[in-house]
């Protein structure tokens, strides 16, 4: 059977040549890079390239402005809360999105429970915060605002330049999450005009585990890890040296090729789009049909739920993923998709299919051809339908207890 | 995650469809919970005779219904009525447990449906 995987927004396969480079260092040049002697002189060597390859990728102007971290996540929890603990005799204010991943909302959930104020911006349809929106959330208390570059469920590419001029103007720290963006459009630091940006190794064909952040020269800043001095004391502990040569060949490839994969992977998600709204009424595409990332692809589609979706794709070989409440884990779809306005049950019918370099207009052809009986095999074992409003049904014995408005479900429901 | 019997149930479900002037109806679920189980009857001298169901839902609710039409297919009302959402999922040899709530609601479809049942009876 055919293998085709359509989940690199959930991590990629590690470039050969990325692991290539790695296993050098995990074999060969094992030395701790805090060592004097040759063997550490050997690892340090190789870190130092490595947040060279950041540095050159992003366009910062110092490789100091890079330190490596375990994770994105934890890169995250670096920006955001170094930030607002430094700067907490200012203000304890945060801006942030209902977009975010969950890396940066539930650390500021954090925050809140220590003290600190969050503002969360609605978003519009497709998923954008405007600069304005964040402007008229600016207080006085305002110490940080923190916007992603692209989201991971939706696809969409925030106006992040434009809310950096806001920040800017306010003399307010402004970091982005990356980890979506980086490696798969332009992302330069200094036309960005974010302070800080947080990123991650998996998603572009480098290794789990590792992460970077940049910080711009001259931001209030305090580390939340204690220990030794590595990485300018940012981030204590000895290095996962050939995590970060894997993470530094990785993002130097990835900017490397970004623009014709760029160019071939966009083909290929317009092609699904246009192919997919034509062939499956019901469908509705979740995210900016523009202004996202190039190989990213979702829908929603009605009547249906995306775990029956993904269980039966996987049969047939296709990897992808979905916002519904049984593949997230938790009672409760994607935060995302219901902050753009869909009902939880349309919001369980979502399907998310990345695209990335192992893909092929076969594997496009292939999923093209794969999807629609599988969504008219499940709509006709759903009792919802076209003209079927669950709640309308005479057979329906629950809604007549629990009664909501029809349609439009609210919030705080289960 | 699921037992080789879920993703049977699930990739060959039995008894798929709406049964047309059933003798009882029952649908359990909330589209917002992701999950709805829809079950029709027809009942022959106290024996359930046909039964079919139609559910929006993951991988285990599909089974789940599935399962529950095949225990109760050929039984009595007060047999029908014995059958528990502990006992399908153990039919289907476990659900992973964060399942358990959501997804495992055939057995209240299936009794939904033959209280239908009785009360037209009674009309």
């Amino acid at each position: 059977m055919r293998k085709v995987y359509f989940d690199h927004s959930a991590t990629t396969p590690v470039d050969p040549a990325v692991a290539e480079e790695m296993l050098k260092y995990l074999t060969e040049h094992y030395g701790n890079p805090s060592s004097i002697h040759a063997f550490g002189r050997e690892a340090r060597k190789a870190v130092e390239k490595a947040r060279q390859q950041v540095a050159t990728a992003i366009g910062a102007s110092s490789v100091g402005e890079i330190s490596f971290a375990g994770t994105g996540t934890e890169a995250d929890n670096m920006a955001i809360r170094g930030v607002a603990y430094a700067n907490r005799q200012k203000g304890n204010h945060i801006i942030t999105s209902a977009a975010e991943h969950s890396a940066v909302l539930n650390c500021c959930k954090q925050l809140e429970r220590e003290g600190f104020t969050v503002t969360v911006l609605p978003l519009d349809k497709y998923g954008r915060v405007t600069a304005q929106q964040v402007a008229d959330a600016i207080t006085d208390k305002t110490i940080l605002i923190t916007i992603m570059h692209a989201n991971n469920e939706i696809g969409t590419i925030m106006p992040i330049r434009e809310i950096s001029e806001v920040a800017r103007a306010r003399k307010i720290i402004f970091h982005t999450d990356a980890v979506q963006s980086v490696g798969k459009i332009p992302v330069n630091v200094d036309e960005l005009g974010v302070d800080l940006l947080t990123l991650s190794g998996h998603k572009i064909y480098g290794p789990k585990g590792i992460g970077a952040m940049y910080i711009r020269k001259g931001t209030f800043w305090q580390p939340i890890l204690f220990g030794g001095g590595q990485e300018r004391r940012r981030r204590p502990g000895t290095e996962n040296v050939a995590g970060i040569v894997g993470l530094g060949k990785a993002i130097e490839l990835a900017t490397q090729n970004m623009h014709v994969e760029a160019e071939r992977l966009a083909k290929y998600r317009d092609r699904i789009f246009k192919e997919v709204m034509e062939k499956i009424p019901n469908t509705i595409l979740t995210g900016h049909p523009e202004q996202r990332l190039p190989g990213h692809v979702s829908f929603c589609f009605r009547f249906i739920e995306g775990e029956s979706m993904l269980l039966m794709l996987d049969m047939k070989g296709i990897a992808i993923s979905s916002g519904s409440a049984c593949t997230s884990g938790s009672l409760e779809p994607s935060h995302v998709l219901t902050a753009i306005g869909l009902t939880k049950e349309v919001a369980h019918g979502s399907l998310r299919l990345t695209m990335g370099r192992i893909n092929t207009e076969e594997d496009v052809e292939y999923f093209l051809e794969a999807l629609p009986p599988i969504i008219e095999r499940l709509r006709a074992m759903s009792p919802l339908g076209e003209g079927c409003n669950p709640c309308a049904c005479s057979t329906c014995t629950i809604h007549d207890e629990d009664h909501h408005d029809h349609g439009e479900l609210s919030e705080d429901e289960y | 995650m699921y037992t080789e019997k879920v993703m049977d149930h699930f990739t060959n479900p039995r008894n798929v469809g709406e049964i047309e002037n059933a003798d009882g109806a029952g649908q359990v679920g909330n589209p917002s919970c992701g999950d709805i189980m829809k079950i029709t009857l027809k009942v022959e001298d106290n024996i359930i005779k046909d039964i079919k169901f139609k559910t929006f839902g993951c991988g285990a609710a599909v089974a789940t219904s599935s399962m529950v039409t095949e225990m109760a297919l050929g039984k009595t009302i007060d047999e029908a009525l014995q059958i528990t959402n502990k006992a399908v999922a153990e039919a289907l040899e476990g659900l992973p447990p964060a399942k358990m709530h959501c997804s495992n609601l055939a057995a209240d479809a299936l009794k939904a449906a033959i209280e239908d049942y009785q009360k037209k009876q009674n009309a």
